[in-house]
């Protein structure tokens, strides 16, 4: 089995998807050429020529709203935004154009593509290269999100997303492209869009978190194990739209006590709903207060380094949150 | 390549001596003639329920069927690709669907064509067709007319489409209004078509009003044709309510896109002849006498002396074919009227493609 990274892996699985079905392309600022400027699709132009790789004008609103028109016209349109703070300007095409599609035409129009956007922090980005924006597209029916934490569900998920007949918002942690490797299968398989992973069985309590917080919380969940013998469960959501509250309810019915992590700030993110799933469906299990682990509700994460550190979560700050929560 | 508005093509003449609308059949004008009818009695009909409380709502297309019609008539219906906007009744119904589809969308009845009545009348938007589906925020459906003209030239570029198979659909035509060009959308959706050479023809239906607000504070320049030079597209200016001025026009940029040689901007000048909505009141920030004005340029009546002055409609036969359009909309309000509505749990689904 191949290690790979997390960026390796989604290249890979575009490739085998674009190899597979010729209705396939791909279509973002610098995609050609320059293989995007993290590389994701470094080599995809060689392999496929300017027919299939387009490089697009400087617009995110039209590189969704055409991607939109050729999901309409039956292609399989994959839309990189090269920021997921670039998104904004295609707001109104994906929340009121692809998400309202099918449903407006009474299940009769539909928009297969893929918008994937790299989001996150940590990286010096600053405000405008740093966004977490998961629940705003979380928060509209019609789409799909999704945010892989591994290489193995990054292939096996983009897969399943080209595939998918709906509009799929596809986030990667773009500090974790190079930071996060696994093991890459050869050849097909996919991972199914809607289910979550237990990606470390415990039973003390469950920690739920996704993409570069998910890969976080397992790194947290070692360290208290080894100093403190806690042993922490940690779901990895994979998909938050639709969300698999089946596999978020059995592991809290296991460990009665929660710890929802994200690097999106507090305030109505996608932690909330979760919260509110455990309070209404998981009540009688409930054995302490349930925890949310966010970004301040603050703007955007700070440029200079020891404000990004204070916004950002880490292994140390989680496993501090556990270590809370455990001794409730 | 790309012009700025050619005085070879502009008002459809492409040399005085010879005009694509020369060729149509008697027959065929008179079906267009019916066609613009249609809509009209349909359109009216809508008006007068309103009035009388049966219905919510109605967004008028009087005034503008010229340029729909002449549109349905030079593409490929039921296989190029129709990206409509809220006005294009005429268009829609040359297209396929009936006034009693629309009078269904009107009422909001169950099994409603284009959205089973969960969008407003006249988002149009029928799969059969190859009408897409429209939404009210404006040229957001300029970008998909983009994007499957995109779709069109991938296919052939990547050989999964023969450019000569009369099969498949060879364009993407979509409409809107001039304030709509005011849009990013419609800038970034003209960029693709100008960069990509694509095969689209965009039609603005200059009807000089974006709801209150007139064309001067819309634009600086005074054509919105102008503006397609910018993009690597042509653009050209039609009389929008003289039908076979638009037939010509028309007819020259679907042939231009079935070739391969590129977008079209077609600026209808026209005149919205009604309120914005029947929630609008146009009294108060436009002239009767600017209205009654452009009334002596009615393009049903302009097309009615036309073929009457060449000696192929009567003021009977128009008779006959009001009597035969009164008959239609009756039929098609009773049959939207007797359907149920739709029960309103049936708003729940479908949310999602499932996967084949």
């Amino acid at each position: 089995m191949a290690q790979m990274n997390l960026l390796e892996a989604i290249r890979q699985g575009m490739d085998e998807e674009m190899e597979h079905d010729p209705r396939v392309f791909i279509t973002g600022e610098d995609v050609g050429p320059r293989g995007g400027v993290f590389r994701v699709t470094q080599g995809l132009f060689e392999k496929y020529g300017p027919t299939r790789i387009i490089d697009s004008p400087l617009a995110e609103l039209s590189i969704v709203g055409v991607g939109i028109g050729a999901a309409l016209a039956d292609l399989r349109p994959i839309c990189e935004i090269q920021f997921a703070d670039f998104i904004h300007p295609a707001m109104n095409q994906i929340m009121n154009e692809a998400a309202r599609m099918y449903y407006r035409s009474g299940g009769t129009w539909t928009v297969p593509m893929v918008i994937r956007a790299p989001y996150g922090g940590g990286v010096g980005g600053g405000l405008y290269h740093s966004q977490s924006v998961e629940a705003f597209f979380a928060h509209t029916p019609g789409l799909k999100v999704i945010i892989p934490s591994t290489p193995y569900d990054a292939k096996g998920l983009i897969k399943s997303a080209i595939r998918d007949p709906n509009p799929v918002l596809f986030f990667e942690t773009k500090k974790g492209y190079r930071l996060i490797k696994g093991d890459v299968p050869e050849g097909e398989y996919t991972v199914p869009i809607g289910e979550a992973r237990v990606a470390r069985e415990g039973s003390d309590l469950t920690v739920y978190s996704y993409g570069m917080m998910a890969h976080y919380a397992m790194q947290a969940a070692e360290r208290v194990s080894q100093t403190d013998g806690i042993e922490a469960e940690v779901v990895d959501l994979r998909t938050l739209l639709p969300l698999d509250t089946k596999t978020v309810l059995e592991s809290f019915k296991k460990t009665g006590k929660a710890l929802i992590v994200h690097e999106d700030n507090l305030t109505m993110g996608f932690g909330a709903e979760i919260a509110a799933i455990l309070a209404s469906d998981g009540f009688e299990y409930m054995d302490a207060p349930i925890q949310r682990l966010c970004a301040p509700d603050i703007p955007g994460v700070p440029f200079s380094h020891p404000m990004q550190d204070y916004f950002m979560l880490n292994p140390t700050k989680i496993a501090d949150a556990i270590r809370d929560l455990a001794a409730y | 390549m790309a012009k700025n508005t050619t005085d070879k093509v502009r008002n459809g003449r492409a040399t005085p001596t010879s005009r694509p609308s020369d060729s149509l059949t008697k027959d065929t004008l008179l079906e267009m003639y019916w066609k613009m009818l249609l809509s009209r009695r349909v359109d009216e009909r809508a008006w007068m329920i309103h009035r009388q409380g049966k219905i919510v709502f109605h967004i008028s297309a009087i005034g503008q069927e010229a340029i729909q019609v002449a549109a349905a008539y030079t593409i490929h219906l039921g296989v190029d690709y129709i990206v409509p906007y809220y006005r294009d009744l005429a268009l829609v119904l040359c297209a396929g669907v009936t006034p009693e589809d629309f009078m269904i969308s009107l009422y909001g009845k169950e099994g409603e064509l284009s959205s089973l009545a969960r969008q407003m009348p006249s988002h149009f938007g029928a799969k059969p067709f190859n009408i897409v589906s429209t939404s009210a925020p404006v040229a957001t459906q300029v970008v998909h007319a983009a994007g499957m003209a995109f779709a069109i030239k991938y296919r052939i570029q990547n050989e999964l489409q023969d450019p000569n198979d009369r099969t498949q659909p060879r364009l993407a035509v979509t409409s809107l209004g001039e304030g709509s060009t005011s849009q990013g959308e419609w800038h970034e959706a003209m960029n693709w078509a100008g960069v990509h050479q694509l095969p689209f023809i965009c039609i603005v239906q200059n009807n000089h009003y974006a709801i209150s607000v007139p064309v001067d504070k819309q634009m600086a320049v005074p054509n919105v044709a102008d503006r397609a030079a910018a993009y690597g597209v042509e653009g050209i200016i039609v009389d929008g309510n003289d039908v076979l001025a638009c037939y010509d026009v028309m007819h020259y940029a679907v042939q231009k896109a079935y070739r391969g040689d590129g977008p079209t901007l077609i600026e209808a000048k026209t005149y919205r002849m009604t309120p914005h909505s029947s929630d609008d009141d146009d009294r108060t920030y436009r002239e009767r006498s600017e209205v009654d004005a452009w009334r002596d340029k009615d393009p049903l009546l302009r097309l009615a002396n036309h073929l009457k002055a060449q000696g192929l409609l009567t003021d009977a036969v128009i008779e006959g074919y009001d009597k035969r359009a009164r008959k239609i909309v009756d039929e098609a309000q009773r049959a939207a009227e007797e359907r149920p509505y739709p029960p309103g749990e049936s708003a729940i689904a479908p949310v999602y493609a499932e996967a084949n």
